[in-house]
């Protein structure tokens, strides 16, 4: 017996009333932060009620950073210790970022960088010293998270902060240094389509297709997500990051310039007085049906249906793009469930009137399309945090109930107890039952009894390709891993082979407290029932296995038996046979041990011979060549 | 229903939660893992959850869930040094048989 020292509890720390946590937009243009109070999210603004964060930086010499629309107002002014779209650099080097050119014109064209830094993080030269993409975005969380104290009138606790659904590896770790660099804690990275998913309370449905139609100001983004018990999957992605809002201001102001019968405009000061009477005209026909236009001497009007017209051309690439989405997911457009319109752009009426022709249903617009993803990313933290009355979906930073695998004889084998302290990754190795046998099922389970059929099952796989063996050769490690979402992938791998199968479920999804509460209280009235059922059903298990390998054995070698012995060990089989189909769990052990005694003889000479067959007519040599 | 401790467990207990400053007393409870279904857990407790059973022996409150409490019913905690080892050792009479290592038993 192992000797064993006390640990301590693994319990977890005792919430307080409310903790305070905020959801993060950080966009390549725009930021915003959200926060619930009083059970809805609000977007926090700043001193002078302004919601936006315009995501600019300016480093002045021997000061400190500005950030927002101050930086932004310094973009003329000082634009070498301006920057903007950091998050266009992020988690890339020097060489990817020039290399992408247009994609990536503001690093390109505007700042000079340490070229020192080529292959590692790209530091930009500015008067307050090198900035690395990292540090700037970490600024512009700083200021968001400073904002939200003030307002929230706390510390935070613990963020969540929005990605794009492509952003690979490299891009998120970024994203969290940015994070711990101002001291928050990521409570999660959440993909941008989902936060607007979430905005919108989807991810309570059962299951679903969701299209996220983000059009911003110059980049456009559609993702198509699945939804299956409470997960999120991304199915596909398309998008355009040339093409936005600012494409539309655009062919008005062609417009405009061709019918006052002006050229291109090269002087600045009237450049944007055109482009903004452009976007004037761009917003009011989002209510009125015509539009009057003063431009220097000009004077026109533009109805919607002229603009419609004049704005075919991009309706026509951004239905393409949702086209293509669609169709690398292998599905009808008939099969979308929902269209969730993100970006400030999706405010004109040509586009909500295109994406409702194309999908055929309008699509959800009542959050302000600017504050969707922020607000979603602000659900989550609250939820992340721990804020969410116990009634409301669960989304736990512990496991509520244990989490196991159903083993031979309808047992539940726990991989993680219930309260562990979530994400958390457990493995443990299983092996085959039979001889020779090539695939094993999985069956995931939850909850705290003994026998699977009392506990909620989950999930079930199957893995396939185990190399024949015998029983108990092969070596299978199953990994039970559950994120800070709590959502739960099991993989089981064979290891000689590396052979991989693996699922993932959500296992609070359908469970609210009462529920937990209910199986918790089961597992302890049928405590003692459930040790009975352990216990016969591990006896029973131990019998099969005997008499199975005993089975093949006869078969194999059974003229080693003389008769006597063969009838004993036939008749011990027949009794445990019979007691394992009827009898209780002390019968079957007796019985187990009375036929592993009148066969132990038969296994030794087997064992004998065959150890002798192995070796016979083979030189010393030969048995060490062949061992190699 | 009870669980019993030896005078020298009990010596080593008290020890080891004075210099922790703190805490009720210890929990024995019962976890499913290992090659042979079930293992001993052996914690500090800080509080009492519901439903749990406790038991004072030699001034020690031993603290049980209910659900471990059958499998361990009956158990004696000692304390014992084998070689340059040390450490708690459970005498469980609902113990039919333990795996290689030591490390778990079933019922």
């Amino acid at each position: 017996m192992a000797l064993l020292q006390i640990s301590e509890p693994g319990s977890k720390p005792a919430k307080p009333l409310h903790r305070l946590a905020v959801g993060i937009d950080l966009g390549t243009t725009n930021s915003l932060v959200a926060a619930s109070s009083a059970g809805a999210v609000e977007i926090l603004a700043d001193d002078e009620g302004s919601h936006l964060l315009p995501s600019v930086v300016h480093y002045p010499a021997g000061l400190e950073p500005v950030v927002g629309q101050d930086a932004l107002d310094q973009l003329t002014i000082d634009p070498a210790n301006t920057i903007i779209s950091a998050k266009r650099m992020l988690g890339k080097n020097l060489l990817d970022i020039q290399a992408e050119g247009d994609a990536n014109k503001a690093a390109t064209s505007l700042y000079q960088f340490d070229q020192n830094s080529r292959d590692g993080v790209p530091q930009i030269l500015t008067a307050a010293g090198l900035k690395s993409p990292v540090q700037i975005s970490a600024d512009i969380l700083g200021t968001l998270a400073s904002r939200a104290e003030s307002v929230l009138g706390g510390k935070l606790e613990g963020v969540v902060i929005t990605v794009p659904a492509y952003f690979n590896d490299a891009q998120r770790q970024q994203t969290k240094e940015a994070a711990k660099l101002v001291g928050l804690n990521v409570l999660r990275l959440l993909n941008e389509p989902t936060a607007a998913a979430v905005a919108y309370g989807l991810d309570t449905n059962d299951q679903g297709r969701i299209i996220i139609f983000d059009l911003g100001g110059g980049t456009f983004d559609v993702s198509l997500l699945s939804l299956q018990r409470g997960v999120f999957e991304v199915l596909s992605t398309g998008g355009d990051t040339n093409l936005g809002g600012d494409d539309f201001d655009r062919v008005i102001m062609d417009w405009i310039c061709s019918e006052a019968g002006l050229d291109q405009i090269t002087d600045s000061k009237s450049f944007a007085r055109l482009r903004n009477a452009a976007i004037a005209a761009k917003h009011s026909l989002t209510e009125a049906d015509i539009v009057e236009i003063n431009f220097e001497n000009w004077q026109g009007a533009l109805s919607r249906a002229q603009f419609i017209e004049l704005s075919a051309e991009l309706v026509k690439r951004i239905i393409n793009t949702c086209r293509r989405v669609i169709r690398d997911a292998s599905i009808s457009v008939d099969e979308i469930d929902n269209i969730v319109l993100v970006g400030g752009a999706t405010r004109m009426l040509v586009i909500r009137e295109a994406v409702a022709e194309f999908f055929g249903k309008p699509a959800l617009a009542e959050i302000d399309p600017d504050k969707v993803v922020a607000i979603g990313a602000g659900i989550q933290a609250d939820v992340l945090i721990g804020n969410k009355p116990a009634n409301d979906f669960l989304l736990l930073d512990v496991n509520p109930l244990s989490l196991g695998i159903e083993t031979m004889g309808e047992l539940v084998e726990k991989i993680i107890p219930r309260n562990t302290t979530i994400p958390v990754a457990r493995d443990q190795e299983f092996t085959t039952f039979k001889e020779g046998q090539t695939a094993m099922s999985f069956h995931v389970v939850q909850g705290e009894r003994e026998l699977v059929s009392d506990c909620r099952s989950l999930a079930r796989f199957e893995l396939r390709g185990i190399p024949p063996m015998v029983a108990g050769a092969a070596k299978i490690r199953v990994k039970f891993q559950v994120d800070a979402d709590g959502l739960l992938s099991v993989s089981a791998e064979e290891l000689s082979t590396g052979m991989i199968a693996e699922i993932q479920v959500k296992p609070s999804f359908g469970l609210n407290a009462d529920a937990i509460e209910e199986m918790l209280q089961s597992s302890q009235e049928n405590a003692l029932a459930d040790m009975e059922a352990r216990s016969i059903g591990e006896a029973r298990l131990e019998a099969q296995q005997l008499i199975d390998a005993l089975a093949s054995a006869v078969e194999i070698d059974g003229d080693l038996l003389d008769e006597s012995e063969s009838l004993l060990i036939k008749a011990a089989i027949e009794k445990l046979e019979r007691a394992n189909t009827e009898g209780d769990s002390s019968e079957i052990r007796v019985l187990t041990e009375d036929l592993n005694r009148v066969s132990g003889n038969f296994a030794a000479r087997r064992m004998d011979l065959h150890i002798g067959a192995a070796l016979r007519g083979e030189s010393i040599d030969m048995i060490e060549s062949s061992s190699d | 229903m009870s669980i019993s401790i030896t005078e020298a467990a009990a010596k080593h207990v008290s020890g080891q939660l004075s210099s922790r400053g703190h805490g009720l007393g210890i929990r024995v409870g019962v976890t499913t893992t290992g090659c042979s279904g079930m293992a001993y857990v052996l914690e500090f407790v800080d509080s009492l959850e519901v439903g749990d059973f406790v038991f004072e022996e030699q001034g020690i409150k031993i603290i049980v869930d209910p659900k471990s409490l059958v499998y361990i019913d009956g158990t004696q905690m000692d304390f014992v040094k084998e070689g340059v080892n040390e450490g708690f050792e459970f005498r469980n009479p609902n113990v039919k048989g333990e795996c290689g290592c030591g490390e778990s038993f079933s019922v």
